[in-house]
């Protein structure tokens, strides 16, 4: 082998792969081999290194050069400059208010992040056994095995601090002790890879960047809880981390981490990949066994527990890909290192996929009891487009939102279920002050109707029946009362139904009503959206002083509503307006403005039809 | 694998492989790779660089690069950077003495003082 001179990471994680990585690398290989300095560089594809928002990103060692938004034209640029000259391209560089940021570690959007579970995501190449052990790669594992007893590795998890990192933040080391002291001929353990949530990918990119650290891990619950077989529960939707997976179990085993009598000790393990046909439900445990079982993905009463009755009757401990992907660093660096990070109840790092409207979307990892000020705006970078920030939902599509008042609040399980959202898997939709929370409601209460798996009667009946009312509520079509029945409605399914999935889904309307419910009142009473996002409760409205007479408003109008002159220029008959927005779109001059609340002409069409309507049927 | 000093010999092995994305190096060569470099055959210097490195199997040095260093004259202009020690940088250089340098300064430490052309920062 010769010796190379230049490491080029390129992020391979969905995100940078969508927006062209995989072009860029073919690109670089084909420019490399025409120059004739292939065997000086080396391309390595990495898993997603976090700043979704720059992609396609690129770091170029030893230097640690980063460069943002390189496209395939860019390649030959970067090797005949950067590459061959040795002169950095600065114009793909990121500026941050007029300064050039070169080289990785100085991005901002990695200055408040604390790396565990994300250490090598980005920085090895996942599919290198190799690079994972350069790394300090199972020596955790063998530390345990030829060092600890079960109850002692279970102890130091304990010490840890160590929480679920699915959502519910139950202590891991409960969940192992069960399991540990029940006596069983066999028993299982699970990594939950089922990552349903809008706007959430933590799995996801952990599975695909690091899949030897989530393999390693699971190995070591493995082995606390005597368990001899292990199965990764992963979405059909996640192709590339099911492939990684497979690889990695492969390589482990050929390399003899995996079999029978590992590391020379008594313990044999040996793991295999199950996929989930992408059914939201099957990522609560109940759930995800049956499913793993071959049934249909039901959850089924608790107890029994998985503990004692899981896995075909098996005591079984299915942990989140999170949580096992941060038991080798608590076992290589000490249980006190890990408790040393967050705060008092919640202890380590959790990971989040940040989106919405905030500059760096992408992947974050941060101490626990981090602000939501510090999250949104200092490792998000704050809002797009100038626009004011109004909520944030965490905690998928059955977490909560919050508002501007709860911005200093620490992210920990605790703080965020007292105030009616959740730490959830770790999905955070930031929301700017244009988003209507009424709709928002709306559409999660939708993904939760369309998800619920049907067998309890609270989950399946009542959301359905939670979503009319918004429905009703978001097309003018509100009463009085409709807000007191949503919060019973509400609190009847969180008590009653069977899972997590129905006892949170009515969360995000609860916790909109919470914090906005003057938003909930205007459009039952005013039938106004002041956010000017419901269609129903807005009108177009034409603007004599700017319209220039044009006509191509009138033009574009599908049902032929808007008509005038060009002298006495346009305006809009309200009552067949269908407010599709068109004349908005094409109007040069920016001369029409959506205004909240229904036209008065349409009111009084509304109230004179009903009168009508009356008199008809008496 | 059988037990943990198997891993740990794999483990160092990769952490080589590595080196160039912040690993310990006992010597970083940088190259200047700037115009007037190139034009007197800098790519040339590297390139013997890299090649005698790996020929003696030295896993404890890097080759880097960097623009323009000012010293036209001398071009091509190499700097040896060694941890605790002066900044050595030698000019004029060529494929020949490149190989010199290799051999005398790079492995056994003894500064080939008729090509240096600076010391010190």
């Amino acid at each position: 082998m010769s010796l190379k001179r230049i490491d080029l990471l390129i992020c391979c994680g969905s995100g940078c792969v969508s927006a062209g990585a995989l072009k860029i690398k073919d690109r670089f290989h084909e420019v490399l081999a025409e120059k004739g300095i292939s065997t000086e560089i080396n391309i390595i594809e990495t898993g997603c290194m976090g700043p979704c928002d720059y992609g396609p990103v690129m770091v170029i060692y030893p230097e640690g050069i980063f460069y943002k938004h390189v496209t395939p034209e860019d390649v030959e640029e970067i090797v005949s400059e950067h590459f061959i000259k040795g002169r950095p391209v600065q114009r793909l560089m990121l500026q941050d208010e007029d300064k050039v940021i070169s080289v990785q570690k100085e991005v901002p959007f990695y200055q408040k992040q604390v790396k565990v579970a994300l250490a090598n995501c980005g920085y090895i190449d996942p599919e290198s056994l190799d690079e994972y052990i350069a790394t300090g790669g199972y020596e955790a594992l063998g530390t345990v095995l030829t060092e600890l007893d079960p109850q002692k590795a279970i102890d130091v998890v304990k010490q840890s601090g160590l929480r679920g990192r699915g959502g519910g933040g139950f202590p891991t080391h409960i969940k192992w002790q069960l399991v540990h002291d029940v006596q069983a001929d066999q028993k299982y353990i699970i990594c939950n890879g089922d990552e349903g949530d809008p706007g959430a990918f933590m799995d996801r990119s952990l599975l695909e960047g690091d899949p030897h650290r989530i393999l390693e891990g699971m190995m070591l619950a493995a082995f606390s809880i005597g368990a001899s077989k292990g199965f990764f529960y992963i979405r059909a939707e996640y192709p590339l981390a099911i492939k990684r997976i497979k690889q990695a179990i492969e390589q482990a085993k050929e390399a003899g981490l995996m079999g029978d009598k590992i590391f020379g000790s008594d313990f044999c393990f040996d793991a295999e990949v199950r996929t989930g046909a992408g059914a939201f439900v099957c990522g609560e445990e109940m759930a995800l066994i049956q499913s793993l079982q071959g049934e249909r993905g039901n959850p089924t009463p608790k107890p029994p527990y998985p503990a004692t009755k899981g896995l075909w009757g098996k005591p079984t401990v299915v942990n989140n890909v999170e949580t096992l992907a941060n038991l080798p660093t608590i076992f290589l660096k000490g249980a006190d290192w890990f408790a040393s990070m967050g705060t008092a109840t919640s202890k380590g790092t959790k990971v989040f996929a940040l989106t919405g409207d905030i500059k760096n979307t992408g992947l974050v990892e941060v101490p626990m009891g981090i602000t939501l000020r510090e999250l949104i705006f200092e490792v998000g970078g704050g809002m797009t487009g100038g626009h004011k920030f109004k909520a944030v939902q965490l905690g998928g599509p059955s977490g909560g939102c919050l508002t501007q008042e709860h911005l200093d609040v620490p992210v920990d399980y605790e703080s965020l279920k007292e105030r009616g959202a959740m730490m959830g898997s770790g999905g955070v939709i930031v929301m700017n002050d244009q988003k209507c929370m009424v709709n928002v409601a709306k559409f999660f209460t939708e993904f939760c109707v369309d998800e619920s798996c049907g067998k309890c009667p609270p989950c399946r009946i009542g959301l359905k029946h939670m979503h009319g009312i918004l429905e009703r509520i978001t097309s003018g079509q509100g009463k009085e009362g409709d807000i007191e029945e949503l919060q019973r409605l509400g609190e009847t399914i969180c008590k009653l139904s069977l899972c997590g999935l129905g006892q949170s889904a009515p969360n995000p309307v609860l916790s909109t009503i919470r914090y906005f419910r003057d938003e909930y009142e205007a459009h039952i009473r005013d039938r106004a959206c002041q956010t000017k996002v419901c269609p129903d409760l807005l009108h177009f409205n034409i603007d004599k002083s700017r319209c220039i007479g044009c006509s191509l408003c009138a033009r574009k109008c599908p049902v032929n509503c808007i008509s005038g002159s060009r002298e006495e220029k346009y305006t809009i008959a309200q009552i067949d307006c269908i407010k599709c927005g068109n004349c908005q779109d094409v109007c040069p001059v920016k001369a029409i403005d959506r205004v909240p609340g229904l036209h008065e002409d349409v009111v009084k069409h509304t109230e004179e039809a009903l009168q009508k309507l009356g008199r008809e049927e008496e | 694998m059988k037990t943990l000093a198997d891993l740990k010999k794999i483990r160092e092995k990769a952490q080589e492989d590595m080196k160039l994305r912040g690993g310990n190096v006992r010597i970083k060569i940088v190259v200047g790779m700037g115009t007037s470099g190139i034009a007197m055959g800098a790519r040339e210097v590297m390139k013997t660089f890299l090649e005698e490195i790996s020929n003696r199997n030295l896993t404890d040095v890097l080759v880097t690069q960097t623009g323009e260093k000012g010293l036209s004259s001398m071009e091509p202009v190499v700097d040896l950077i060694e941890e605790g020690k002066a900044k050595v940088t030698y000019g004029n250089m060529n494929p020949d003495k490149v190989k010199k340098v290799v051999v005398e300064h790079i492995v056994n430490g003894r500064v080939v003082s008729d090509y240096v052309v600076a010391t010190g920062d």
